[in-house]
This record gives structure tokens, C-alpha cells and sequence, in this order.
């Protein structure tokens, strides 16, 4: 298994990665605590990309509304641990198949419905609009004057209510992103990967090949709003709070998005690249700002902005598949 | 902030605990309804032609809106002029705006797919809304006019000046776009455009300067609805993302390309917002509005009045 | 011979337009079957009704004693038609090599053995040395060889070409035709191509069907059809018989 999925990779690039997860692994001795949460936050952002990445870079399906899965898991953990006490890891046994079904649902109406391209896009704003009042008005999870977990102490780790100190969440949060990552590559190497690259590039003939488009898309919907809400669950026990306007906001959406497209969508890599680079570069951006004493809210967003414009313009298929091929790690897929 | 659409001024109204609300308050929200629906229906107008002819789905629509809202804003505190006298001026600005933005980012990536000239307008939208928050920070601001509390009685209906104002300066502007698009030269070459782009080019029209033309005249119609739009409601930058998306809701339920279809869509949606602002909590009422929407997706895409989209 | 695919009265209409006029035939499995006529006398219409691209509006399709007029795309593939298109579409970013794996993958569950078969079929289409190529970066003659690839690599009863010869040299041409005639003899594979290259049909096709208006207004052996006065009239014109 190892072995395969191992396979074809240059000898530089397994390296690489292994002096990456290494440093990564390491980072905590060494970094400040403001370092840490913006590790965290790479991180976090790294392994929602990947996720992403499997319904659009894999399968071709632009969703402009994964904040919905995000936000599903978060208040399905949240709310069990609130009311009923249960720690996060069994709330994500709620919480995964409550994304996993949503993202059935809406995906089972598009595809069913034939709604594709940016049309789909579309539909998955509206849904997340939708649950972002919806969930205003659900008082069971706070409504909008949001959910807020109990907070006990940050001195010792409590692994199992993810009570503690913030290096729990980045070394979960980083297992995470290296178990996705492998996740994504057995996927890609499969026969399920090999039949959505071939939706992506061109769902008809695709079909007149023999594939089972819509059985196929359905799984890849799953699968991405599956993983998602693992990071959602993450976030609510990590913020302690949650609200609906912020957390099923649309902006959440399109930042889940960045990362891939600035790193290379339908890459392995090039959702973490982006996270790194994007996130990296924000949180650099905010904390010049604020060692010169200017407070901009919005500096980031705009940061952001044009960096997509950039990218879409100079370098659509984003920096890693460019970078890659420069240093002889291209990846196959590409 | 709460809801799609705030702060729109509805008659204070007082209710006693048994008393059912009476027949006048329907009919005067309706007719409010309709009447903010008419300048909806403009700021749509506007995503349709683009759509239409562009082919491009302008998600920064909302954005640029919120953007002539605070010039006019800015004109206003500065030299204290009427928005609709401003009209005009700012709808040309937008127009200008529109047409550098078709020939510097779009035009040259004409060929790429859908969805990344889509992003591309996604990064339009951010950079705006975030610029304006920048310079004028989060809170709402408003522009008082001397009318602003003045209304019309017309038997039991009483109509709020301001509106009615707006969506007559509505009717016109669409009026004249539509006239524009039937009876011109360049109209018509525009429409030629939209039909059969191959075609257009094999007689020789300059399918991209059509295309420029058409995304400044896009962003006039939407820069004018902000303008009016300015009369009824008050402006925060966070409402560019919330009008986009009402834009489309409007222009995909009354059907993209199709020009009266969004002046359509934009009164059934302003008339479905007010009612259920009445009958329900003024926030779910932007819930109806994309539920409408994922109706109209899947079961009649092309809208009420569209034609398929390609 | 049994019948592999038989039509009976096919017809398909576009609003105003009758596309395929009451099309029937048959064709016998194991031999190759030709469709020529005009431009717009509704061949390729035709094959997209045999292969569930769109509905008929009429008539029945009966495949290896099934009926499969209406089914998707997709279904009729996965009962044994492969298809290439006119206008050459392979899965552009993806390398030859993977284009033909997403052919084999079909009746395969595992990339590994899909992987070897699809060395097989790009080894018999010439196409082994170019594997590791981006599709999108092949010529004209390689992508419609490519096609073939991944249609033949989903183990086909019968193989739908269109148009499969127009744009290449003589000499490619030839290496085509010889491809595609061990192919039928080796795996008794039934072909059923629409062509306007007659040098092609004449060396190929055992019987001919001649559409013209959506009608088949002929069919027959190739003697038959090149003597049929209807088709020098309509389509071959009296210098055509080379």
C-alpha cells in the first residue's frame, strides 16, 4: 500500500516532503505563540483546500459554498458537546455524516436536475446563504447571537473534550493535512480518480465512455463535504464560538477556495502550497500593518483579491504546477 | 448584519394585540414592494445584458453598485447634491469603470473557461468591497434627502415619495436601454454580438469593442440602480456580496438574457421580500428569496422569460 | 451471422427538421458496416441515437438482442458500444497513456491490470512510445488514433468510428484501414464507421448504408452501391469510382 502510493514519485520529492512534515513537526519547540496560531491557520486552511480540491481540481465541480460544510460540522459538534456534553470526537460521528448527507442532498438536486458549471456554483452560495439565516433563527444553536463552548483552562490538554493548549489543534490539525494528503493521492491513483479526471475534463464523453457521471460526482461531493466537516468541528472547539453570519458567510467560502487556486488546483500539492503561501503572506501583511500601528480592517481581504486576480490572470493553473516543473517535481496528473 | 436587504423604511405601523393587521397595510407594502422591485429589476437589468451578451456572469455586480452608492454618498456630504440629480454623472462613471474593466481583465482572457473568469470577478468584487471598507469603515451611512419622510395619498394607498421616485427614474433608464438596444445601430450590432459571435466577426464588427460597450452600459444601469437604491436603503460595503446575490436571484428566476425577464424578477422579488417581511420576520424573507432560486435552478433554469442559456 | 445491431424505422427530428427519416439496417456481428452520404444527411445524428447521445423519436434499436433505443450514454457503452467522435475529443490534460487506462478502467477494477491492457491497445494503435504525451499535445492523426485507443480499450462488441480517416495522409490512412481490418479479423470485432473517404469504405466495408436527407436511399455490397445510379447522382458523382 505504502509502496503504491509511493510509486513514480522522484526520490527529491519524497524528500522534500519528509524535511517538510519533519520542520512541521518540529515547528512548536521553536515558534512563538503568535507563530503558532498562524501555523494553525495555514494549516487549518491547507487541509479544507484539499478537501476542496477533490470536488473541483478532481472532478471539475466548482462549489463556491463549502462554508456550509465547515459550518455543519462545527454547530452539529458544537451544540452535542453544549447540550449534551459529548466530546468533539464522538460529535464527529454526528457531524461528518450530517455534511456527508447535506452535500448527498445537494448534490443528488444538481446532478439530478443537470445544473453544472457556474450554475452549480451558484447553488452552492444559495445553500450556504440559506443555512446562514437559517441557523440565525435556530435557537437550539444559539441563533444569531451565537453558540459558545465552555471554556476550562489552557494548562493542561484535555485530548479527548479538546480542552487545552493550542499546539492539541495544530499537531491534530497537522496530522490531518498529512493524512488528506495521502488520502487524495490513493484516490487519484484509483479508478474512482481516474474516472473524475475524466468528468473534469469532459463530462459527456466521459459518459459516452461508459462512466456513470452522476453516481461519481455524488461521490466526490461526499467525500469533499465529509472531510470538510472535520475541519469544522475543528474550528468550533479551537474559536470556542460560533456565529452564523461569520461562520456560513460566503467571504469563508472564497477563502476556502484561494488557497488551491493560488498553489494549483487538481495538484496533490498545491492546495498546502497555497495555504502556505496565501495564509503566510496575509498574516505577514497584518502584522507589518500593526508594527506600524495601522489597524485596516479589510487590508487582508484586498491582499487576497488581488492575489486571485493574479493568479487567474498570470498564472491560472496556479504557482506549484509553474514552481514544479522548474525544480523537475511535476506531478503526474498535471 | 442581519438579513439581505436593511433598513428599508416601512411605514411604522401599531398594532394592538387582537386587531388584524388591515387590508391597507397589505396593499401599501405591496405597492412598496413593487415599487423598490422596479429598481431591483434595473440593477438586474444590468447582469443580464451582460450575461447576455458577454457571456459572462458578473459577480461583482453587487459590489460595483455599493461603489456608485458611495460616490453618490461622497457627492452628497460633500456639496449636498440630490442623488438623482447625480444620476446621470455617476452612471457615466460606472460606465467608464465598466468598460476598462471588459477591456483590461476580461477581453483578454475571453477564451478561458467559464469558471475562471467567473474567479476573476470574484477578485474584482473582494477588492472593492474590502477597498470601500476600508476607506469608509463598516458603518452605515445614508443620505437624508429633503423628501425623504414625504408621501403621496393616492385613496388608501400611501406611497413614499423616495420610492416612487426611484422606480420611476427606473422605468426611465430601462426605457431608454431597451430603446437603445431596439432602435440604435450600435444596439443592434450589440445583439448581433450576443446571437452568433462567429457571425459577428465574419461581418466584420468588433465583437470585443461591442463587448466593452456592453459591460460599461451594465455597469451604468447598475451604478443608476445604486444611485435610486441610495433613496431607499442605507449602505454598508458588506452589502455588495447581498445584492450580487439578489441580482442573480432576480436574473435567474426571470431569466438570464432575457431583458424584460429581469425587470420581472426584480418586481416579484421585491414584492415577495416586502410580504414576507410582513407576514414572517423581516430576516427570513431573504430566505424565500434563495429558496425561489433553487427552485428556479432545477426546475426551469431559463427563468420565467429566458431563453437556454448557452 | 446473426445480427448484432439492428435499426428499424430510426427517426429523429429537430423542431421543423427530420435529421433521420425511418432508418433501418442491420448489421451482422463480425463484419463492418459503412455509412456514407452527403454532408448533413444525418450520419452522425444517426450514430448519436445508437449511442445514447440523444433519444429517437421514433423506431426501435436492438443491440446483442436488447433494446437500447432511449438508454443513456453511459448504459450503452457499458453494454458494448464504443464510440469515437467527428471532431476529436480526447481527455485533454490527461496523457495518452491515462486516456486509454479511463477506457480500460471500465470492465477493470483495478488500474494495474486496466494499465496493461492499455499498453496492449496503444501498442496495436501505434501509440506506445507516445504514452507519457499530454493528449492535447498530439496531432490530428494521434488524437484520432488516441480515440480509438480508449474506445477499444472498454472491450467493445461493436465499434461506432465517425469520420475516423478524414484529415490524414494517404499513408496513414492505409495504416488505419490495416488497423482497424485485424482488429475484425483477430478479435471479430464489429465496425460500423461512417466515411467520406471511399478509398477507406471500398477497402473496409462489407455491406454500405447510403443516408441522404436522413433516408437511406441504398444499401448494399460496395459493388452494388458504386453501380446504384440514386448514389452517383446524389453523393459520388461518376469520377468518384476510384
Amino acid at each position: 500500500m505504502i509502496v503504491r502510493l509511493i510509486a513514480g514519485v522522484p526520490g527529491r520529492g519524497l524528500a522534500l516532503l519528509g524535511a517538510l512534515l519533519a520542520a512541521l513537526t518540529a515547528a512548536p519547540l521553536f515558534a512563538s505563540d503568535y507563530l503558532l496560531t498562524v501555523l494553525i491557520l495555514i494549516l487549518y486552511f491547507a487541509y479544507i483546500g484539499q478537501a476542496w480540491n477533490i470536488m473541483m481540481g478532481f472532478a471539475g465541480q466548482l462549489s463556491l459554498g463549502h462554508a456550509l460544510y465547515v459550518g455543519l460540522g462545527a454547530y452539529t459538534a458544537a451544540a452535542l458537546f453544549v447540550h449534551f456534553g459529548i466530546g468533539p470526537w464522538l460529535g464527529l460521528a454526528a457531524a461528518v455524516p450530517a455534511a456527508a448527507l447535506i452535500g448527498a442532498f445537494i448534490g443528488f438536486l444538481a446532478f439530478r436536475f443537470r445544473v453544472a458549471g457556474v450554475y452549480f456554483a451558484i447553488l452552492t452560495i444559495a445553500f450556504a446563504e440559506f443555512a446562514r439565516l437559517g441557523f440565525d433563527h435556530l435557537s437550539w444553536t444559539g441563533g444569531s447571537g451565537g453558540l459558545f463552548l465552555p471554556v476550562s483552562q489552557f494548562t493542561h490538554n484535555d485530548l479527548w473534550r479538546l480542552r487545552g493548549h493550542p499546539v492539541m489543534f495544530y499537531y491534530i490539525l497537522l496530522a490531518a493535512t498529512a493524512l488528506a494528503f495521502l488520502i487524495c493521492r490513493a484516490l487519484l491513483q484509483s479508478r474512482v480518480g481516474y474516472f473524475w479526471r475524466a468528468i473534469r475534463e469532459d463530462e459527456e464523453v466521459a459518459r459516452s465512455t461508459g462512466i456513470d457521471t452522476f453516481h461519481y460526482k455524488m461521490i466526490a461531493v461526499v467525500i469533499s463535504a465529509a472531510m470538510t466537516s472535520f475541519a469544522g468541528v475543528m474550528h468550533a472547539f479551537y474559536y470556542n464560538n460560533l456565529f452564523p453570519e461569520q461562520v456560513f458567510h460566503i467571504l469563508r467560502s472564497i477563502e476556502i477556495i484561494l488557497g488551491p487556486i493560488v498553489g494549483g488546483v487538481g495538484t496533490l500539492f498545491g492546495p498546502i502550497l497555497g495555504a502556505f503561501v496565501l495564509t503566510g503572506l496575509a498574516e505577514t501583511l497584518t502584522a507589518a500593518l500593526a508594527a506600524l500601528g495601522i489597524d485596516l480592517p479589510g487590508a487582508k481581504q484586498v491582499f487576497y483579491g488581488i492575489c486571485l486576480l493574479l493568479v487567474v490572470t498570470a498564472l491560472p493553473e496556479g504557482i506549484w504546477p509553474w514552481l514544479s516543473r522548474r525544480i523537475g517535481l511535476a506531478e503526474k496528473s498535471q | 448584519m442581519a438579513g439581505l436587504v436593511p433598513a428599508i423604511r416601512v411605514l411604522r405601523i401599531e398594532k394592538t394585540r387582537d386587531q388584524a393587521v388591515p387590508a391597507d397595510i397589505y396593499l401599501n407594502v405591496a405597492v412598496g414592494g413593487v415599487l423598490t422591485g422596479l429598481v431591483y429589476g434595473l440593477m438586474a437589468l444590468g447582469l443580464s445584458v451582460i450575461f447576455g451578451v458577454v457571456r459572462v456572469v458578473n459577480f461583482a455586480h453587487g459590489e460595483m453598485m455599493t461603489l456608485a452608492m458611495y460616490i453618490a454618498i461622497t457627492l452628497f456630504t460633500a456639496f449636498h447634491l440630490d442623488p438623482l440629480v447625480m444620476l446621470v454623472p455617476i452612471a457615466s462613471v460606472m460606465f467608464v469603470f465598466g468598460y476598462v474593466l471588459q477591456v483590461r481583465l476580461i477581453n483578454p482572457f475571453i477564451t478561458r473557461p467559464d469558471y475562471m473568469q467567473f474567479l476573476l470577478l470574484v477578485a474584482v468584487a473582494i477588492i472593492i468591497v474590502n477597498g470601500l471598507l476600508i476607506a469608509f469603515g463598516p458603518d452605515v451611512k445614508s443620505v437624508q434627502v429633503s423628501y425623504a419622510f414625504d408621501s403621496f395619498q393616492v385613496g388608501p394607498l400611501i406611497i413614499d415619495a423616495t420610492k416612487l421616485y426611484a422606480a420611476v427614474a427606473a422605468i426611465v433608464v430601462s426605457a431608454a436601454l431597451f430603446a437603445f438596444f431596439r432602435y440604435t445601430r450600435h444596439g443592434t450590432a450589440i445583439r448581433a454580438c450576443a446571437d452568433n459571435y462567429t457571425g459577428a466577426l465574419v461581418v466584420g464588427l468588433d465583437v470585443k469593442q461591442f463587448y466593452a460597450l456592453t459591460f460599461g452600459l451594465g455597469a451604468a444601469c447598475v451604478g443608476a440602480a445604486g444611485v435610486m437604491l441610495l433613496l431607499i436603503v442605507d449602505v454598508t460595503p458588506a452589502l455588495g456580496p447581498a445584492y450580487t446575490l439578489l441580482a442573480f436571484v432576480i436574473v435567474i428566476t426571470g431569466g438570464l438574457g432575457s431583458m424584460p425577464g429581469a425587470l420581472l424578477g426584480g418586481v416579484l422579488i421585491g414584492l415577495t421580500e416586502a410580504m414576507a417581511g410582513l407576514l414572517f420576520t423581516p430576516s427570513a424573507k431573504s430566505m424565500f428569496a434563495f429558496a425561489i432560486l433553487v427552485l428556479v435552478l432545477l426546475l426551469r433554469p431559463e427563468g420565467i422569460m429566458g431563453k437556454r442559456a448557452a | 451471422m446473426s445480427a448484432l445491431l439492428s435499426l428499424y424505422g430510426v427517426s429523429k427530428r429537430f423542431r421543423g427538421l427530420v435529421a433521420v427519416d425511418h432508418v433501418g439496417f442491420e448489421v451482422s456481428e463480425g463484419g463492418i458496416f459503412a455509412v456514407i452520404g452527403p454532408n448533413g444527411a444525418g450520419k452522425t445524428t444517426l450514430f448519436n441515437l445508437i449511442a445514447g447521445m440523444l433519444p429517437p423519436d421514433g423506431g426501435t434499436i436492438i443491440f446483442a438482442g436488447e433494446r437500447i433505443d432511449g438508454l443513456p450514454a453511459d448504459q450503452i457503452c457499458r453494454r458494448g458500444i464504443g464510440r469515437t467522435f467527428q471532431i476529436v475529443r480526447p481527455f485533454p490534460a490527461l496523457s495518452v497513456e491515462d486516456n486509454v487506462i479511463v477506457g480500460a478502467l471500465l470492465h477493470r477494477r483495478h488500474v494495474d491490470s486496466a494499465r496493461a491492457h492499455a499498453h496492449e491497445v496503444l501498442r496495436r494503435l501505434d501509440l506506445y512510445d507516445k504514452r507519457d504525451r499530454r493528449a492535447s499535445a498530439l496531432t490530428l492523426p494521434d488524437r484520432k488514433r488516441l480515440e480509438v485507443a480508449r474506445s477499444l480499450a472498454s472491450d467493445p462488441k461493436l465499434l461506432l468510428l465517425d469520420e475516423v480517416m478524414a484529415g490524414l495522409r494517404p499513408t496513414e490512412t492505409d495504416r488505419m484501414v490495416a488497423i482497424l481490418r485485424e482488429l475484425n479479423r483477430e478479435t471479430g470485432l464489429t465496425i460500423l464507421l461512417i466515411e467520406h473517404v471511399m478509398r477507406a469504405v471500398m477497402a473496409l466495408a462489407s455491406r454500405i448504408l447510403v443516408l441522404h436527407h436522413g433516408a437511406a436511399i441504398a444499401q448494399g455490397t460496395p459493388a452494388d452501391i458504386v453501380r446504384n445510379p440514386a448514389v452517383i447522382d446524389s453523393y459520388l458523382g461518376a469520377e468518384a469510382l476510384s
